[in-house]
């Protein structure tokens, strides 16, 4: 089985993120991450591959840095990596384009690979829109499922459809078959992830990165989703807030525990 | 064809009547059309049988119009036949708004909707501002650290997914007569739909309620390593409270999935809550906004979590969680 697994590079968890001084962006600093529910993504791929043979190929979209990330997947155990190259910001990068603009990239990247399988996690840490891996399906023309916990091959299909667990609210789940080629976006917790080994970065310098140059922006956009202004929230709860030493915040919490709870 | 017009809500229903997400995109949608002072109407996909008391309960809701979209294809979910049903439906109905609430099964084919009429959809939206005709939708980024205000352009219409618990859902319907109830049979086709879903199935039994739990210490990424969650299964026994965590601690199996609180998790509304490392993204935001008391414990002053706390303790959770517990077994 071929997959593309397509990951995007995030802030840090703990990076401090200000507003930039356009009122419209952000400024995370320069410590990066892969984005989590796309590291689950590519463990799945990575598992598949294992128990069944096949290749995985990692992409990213993004300046630079992302091979980084692009690294790093491929010292998990991923085949290879493609990197469509944008700019780190002004025409054409990343913020400058919507979901369906990024989309439209991996979707380039993706066509000339024709991979039976497509996976991305179901949202980005940054972003949260939850949308590039159904928006890439779509215009992909394949089948999809979202919120994927586990994939098989489906009995009697002779490796043409596959069987998905798919998580649904309050604790439900359910089976999808479908036919490939075929898109998942993978939910988080359905595997385990695993560590670069230092034999598997050491074979990561061997690997293939594979540079392609991004479109410019298609003429639809005239982006239909604009960003007017980023703010920090407002509190709108009466809050409390207790700093100092540990001892001390520990004793009015201790107090307070005690009317409220009853002790 | 006329200009587009009037707010649409997409209905979404379980099999044990409204999806809960369903009634607070329906009051949002209303207050979007009121503000705009254009019409809202609404529409609910499925099997006839199913619609039936659902489409007479909305025509007493004060809307336009509902929309009755029938077909046995809709009677299971797929997102082809959802997407193709809508496609109609935007079609006919040509609404210049679409209000989805936020919920696992929009997530699957809302996206892909947009993608075909060449939109993107705003999703996850908290909050909307209308002045002078235009509106503006706020959706958070960074787990919560940002709220960036979106404004949709262009000529086509504007798709939006109401996050759980941002819109107060009505409690009442109006007194006026009901609204004429349209029906629409799709176009819809075996051959169109690719996937083969199964009957929905729960695995083992939860053995954990915390909905009903009284005090709850729960816990997120800040806890570091698995072995730190002693720290707060003793925090826990001494207060008599559950243990509770947010999804990626349960994502690492350190703690069993039936303990996560949030929006894939449990909807718990303890009279204490702690919570301990816990940022406070949107999806564990929702899961536990109903608790009368909330303290949070968490080294970055800016969390949002704090945005929902009673109490705040700003500070390292390795040195505050076993010093609070020593002091209540004192």
């Amino acid at each position: 089985m071929k997959i593309v697994v397509a990951v995007k590079q995030v802030p840090e968890r703990d990076a401090a993120v200000r507003v930039a001084a356009d009122g419209r962006s952000v400024d995370t600093g320069d410590a990066w991450t892969m984005n989590e529910p796309d590291a689950y993504a590519l463990e799945e791929a990575l598992q598949l591959k294992e128990r069944d043979g096949g290749e995985v190929i990692v992409l990213s979209a993004g300046p630079e840095r992302v091979e980084s990330t692009l690294r790093e997947a491929l010292a998990k155990g991923a085949d290879r990596a493609l990197h469509i190259v944008t700019p780190e910001s002004g025409a054409g990068s990343l913020p400058e384009r919507d979901t369906l603009g990024v989309a439209q990239l991996l979707a380039d990247a993706v066509r000339s690979e024709s991979p039976d399988l497509v996976f991305t996690g179901l949202q980005s840490d940054d972003l949260g829109a939850g949308q590039t891996g159904v928006v890439l399906a779509e215009l992909l023309g394949l089948p999809h499922a979202t919120l994927v916990l586990s994939v098989e091959s489906a009995a009697d299909s002779g490796g043409k459809r596959i069987r998905v667990k798919r998580e649904l609210e309050d604790g439900w789940f359910q089976h999808i078959e479908m036919p490939l080629p075929a898109l998942l976006t993978i939910q988080s917790g359905g595997n385990r992830l695993r560590y670069a080994t230092l034999m598997g970065i050491k074979r990561a310098r061997a690997k293939e990165t594979r540079a392609i140059e991004a479109a410019p922006p298609a003429e639809r956009h005239d982006k239909t989703a604009e960003i007017v202004r980023i703010s920090l929230p407002e509190r709108t709860r009466q809050i409390e807030m207790l700093t100092g030493p540990a001892d001390q915040i520990a004793a009015k919490l201790a107090e307070r525990l005690r009317t409220e709870v009853g002790l | 064809m006329s200009e587009a017009s009037g707010v649409l809500v997409i209905m979404e229903q379980t099999s044990a009547g409204w999806h809960r997400i369903s009634r607070e995109a329906l009051a949002a949608g209303k207050r979007l059309a009121a503000e705009l002072n254009i019409s809202c109407s609404a529409a609910v996909l499925g099997s006839a049988e199913v619609l039936a008391p659902l489409t007479t309960e909305l025509a007493n809701e004060d809307l336009s119009s509902v929309w009755s979209v029938e077909d046995p294809f809709l009677a299971r979910y797929t997102a082809d036949a959802f997407v193709a049903s809508l496609q109609q439906i935007l079609a006919q109905a040509n609404p210049a708004y679409v209000l989805f609430p936020h919920t696992y099964q929009v997530r699957d084919y809302a996206p892909a909707l947009a993608t075909r009429l060449g939109e993107v959809l705003l999703s996850d939206v908290t909050a909307f501002n209308v002045s002078g005709g235009t509106s503006s939708f706020t959706r958070q980024w960074m787990g919560g650290k940002l709220n960036a205000e979106y404004r949709h352009s262009g000529p086509g219409v504007c798709l939006l997914s109401v996050q759980a618990g941002s819109f107060r859902a009505e409690t009442s319907a109006s007194s006026s007569a009901p609204c004429e109830i349209k029906r629409l049979t799709p176009q819809l086709s075996a051959a169109n739909i690719r996937t083969a879903p199964s009957e929905p199935f729960r695995e083992a039994a939860r053995t954990v309620d915390l909905s009903s739990a009284q005090v709850i210490v729960s816990v997120g990424r800040g806890i570091g390593e698995q072995e730190n969650l002693a720290l707060v299964e003793d925090l826990a026994r001494v207060l008599g409270a559950e243990l509770a965590a947010s999804r990626p601690i349960c994502d690492a199996g350190w703690l069993p999935m039936e303990r996560q609180v949030g929006s894939s998790g449990q909807t718990v509304a303890p009279k204490v809550y702690v919570a301990v490392g816990i940022s406070g993204a949107i999806q564990h935001l929702v899961g536990m906004k109903g608790a009368r008391t909330v303290i949070a414990i968490n080294k970055d002053p800016d969390a949002p979590i704090f945005e929902v706390a009673d109490v705040g303790a700003v500070g390292d959770l390795f040195e505050i969680v076993p010093a609070l517990t020593r002091a209540l077994q004192r």
